[in-house]
């Protein structure tokens, strides 16, 4: 992307303000805004995968995308209209840098687990409410017990699923063979020690990206 | 004799074999016939895993094939089908086994007479029924050349021998005028006996998405009457006749299995026979339709 000038985090409000139309943004606002800036900015490398299964409220994710110059910026400004490559969810097909259409909770992390089964290291985001999702559980289930070490699913935790995860998120992917790590959603080193590359994982890897409640 | 399925476990052990891009999903089936191989992922009892797993393979570049019964490879993953494969635009191969009552004694769980309808509700799907295990060669190495989205409707139910020449094919030729009947996949056997003393063009239909609708056109010439047989419900490519003949008058007739929840365990044969779709009950159908002949 040579021909696009990459911006920073703190331009990230005014490319947010420009596919919502709200004059202020608090950046706390958005529960992945973080998570998203510090994999683009301080995690992923050329042969990285990056696939956000939580395809809801898609902003954060694009104004990212658009800060990194992989969006043009220009495309913010019709968000969700007819002619607009970004819609309210993500449609691969559409929009640059996307590796993933979502929208429909629950199949992303199935996906990132196909695409790691091939040795490639792969990053999923995915929501506390969205593991409601039984699909998620047969991801877990499996890339835990066949050692998938090439997966990070990354689960940004606002206590937004309805009946909650009694005694943590954290114990339910330990027991199916994963590492399990909580990190404060808004510290970006501490997301980028959670997240970094681990070449010698024999385990899929959970992060916990906890977020105040919505 | 090799079954149809049995063939199709040869096929992917080739498949594996011979090409790097080859990977097969399964979940907890054939694997005492496939094998164990890098490139051969079973996920568990996990059935939407299966097609989000084989979505992520087509994503890094791979050619998965999934392979299940009929209604865990369709029905229950359906949407993953619509939106891991189709809506990503990741290609694959799916396989299934037990058609629309192969497995009849197990009951309604194990029937899946809706598949077809279901995978053609889905846009850019090839569909092939094959009638005869020796259709499952070209059709599954063309399937796995490409980079599509392609399912294939595996049965125990077959035709006396294997048919060439593509997905639709005229192999009997009425009179001028003549009805034509279209037989899907293994209806060919029971379609061929029920119509020996009629005068009717017969046209085998092995490939039924996309639909030819020019070989049709061109089989009825300037008939009027046409009967669809399909192994799965009922009805199921009804709207491609009509497209098909949409600019000329014409009458049709559609068999298959009811729409119904037919509540009945048995046999394959004993199902065929009650849904009217052995030559007993083609036969009678044709006569109903088109009148009876001797």
């Amino acid at each position: 992307m040579a021909t696009t000038t990459t911006l920073g985090y703190d331009d990230l409000p005014a490319l947010l303000t420009r596919l919502t139309g709200d004059e202020k943004h608090d950046r706390s606002s958005f529960s992945t805004l973080d998570v998203l800036w510090v994999l683009y900015d301080r995690v992923l490398g050329e042969d990285d995968r990056f696939l956000l299964s939580k395809g809801h409220g898609p902003t954060a994710f694009y104004a990212v995308l658009a800060a990194k110059g992989i969006v043009p910026v220009d495309a913010l400004d019709g968000f969700g209209s007819f002619d607009s490559v970004l819609g309210y969810h993500p449609d691969r097909m559409l929009a640059p840098g996307v590796e993933l259409s979502s929208g429909s909770l629950g199949h992303g992390l199935g996906v990132a687990v196909g695409a790691a089964l091939t040795g490639r290291p792969v990053w999923c985001l995915v929501g506390d409410g969205e593991l409601d999702e039984g699909s998620n559980w047969e991801a877990v289930q499996y890339a835990g017990r066949i050692g998938l070490g090439s997966l990070t699913a990354v689960v940004v935790d606002n206590d937004s699923a309805w009946y909650g995860w009694p005694e943590g998120i954290e114990r339910r992917f330990v027991l199916e063979g994963w590492t399990a790590q909580r990190v404060d959603g808004r510290d970006h080193d501490a997301l980028e020690g959670a997240l970094l590359p681990d070449a010698d994982a024999t385990r899929p890897r959970c992060v916990i990206a906890e977020v105040p409640a919505r | 004799m090799t079954g149809m399925r049995e063939r199709f476990y040869e096929l992917v052990r080739e498949a594996l074999d011979e090409n790097d891009r080859v990977a097969v999903v399964t979940a907890q089936i054939g694997n005492d016939s496939i094998g164990e191989h890098p490139r051969h992922f079973d996920v568990g009892i996990r059935e939407q895993l299966m097609i989000g797993v084989a979505a992520g393979l087509a994503l890094e570049g791979y050619r998965p094939v999934a392979h299940s019964y009929t209604p865990f490879l369709v029905e229950r993953p359906w949407e993953f089908l619509k939106l891991d494969l189709g809506h990503n635009d990741l290609g694959a191969v799916l396989v299934s086994t037990g058609a629309s009552y192969d497995a009849a004694r197990s009951g309604r769980t194990h029937q899946a007479p809706e598949d077809v309808a279901l995978v053609a509700a889905l846009p850019g799907w090839t569909i092939h029924v094959p009638g005869h295990p020796e259709e499952l060669d070209p059709l599954f190495r063309r399937s796995l050349a490409g980079d599509g989205r392609v399912y294939i409707r595996m049965s125990e139910e077959e035709n006396h021998a294997r048919v060439d020449g593509g997905g639709f094919t005229v192999l009997r030729h009425g009179s001028a005028g003549a009805p034509l009947i279209v037989a899907v996949g293994p209806t060919l056997r029971p379609v061929l006996e029920a119509t020996a003393s009629r005068d009717v063009s017969v046209a085998y239909l092995a490939t039924v998405r996309p639909f030819p609708y020019e070989g049709v056109q061109d089989a009825l010439g300037t008939g009027t009457d046409v009967v669809l047989v399909e192994p799965y419900q009922a009805g199921t490519s009804v709207a491609e006749i009509a497209v098909a003949l949409r600019d000329r008058p014409h009458r049709l007739l559609a068999l298959g299995v009811p729409n119904a929840e037919f509540r009945r365990y048995g046999t394959g044969a004993e199902h065929r026979a009650a849904h009217g779709l052995d030559a007993t009950g083609v036969a009678r159908s044709l006569d109903e339709f088109l009148g009876v002949t001797d």
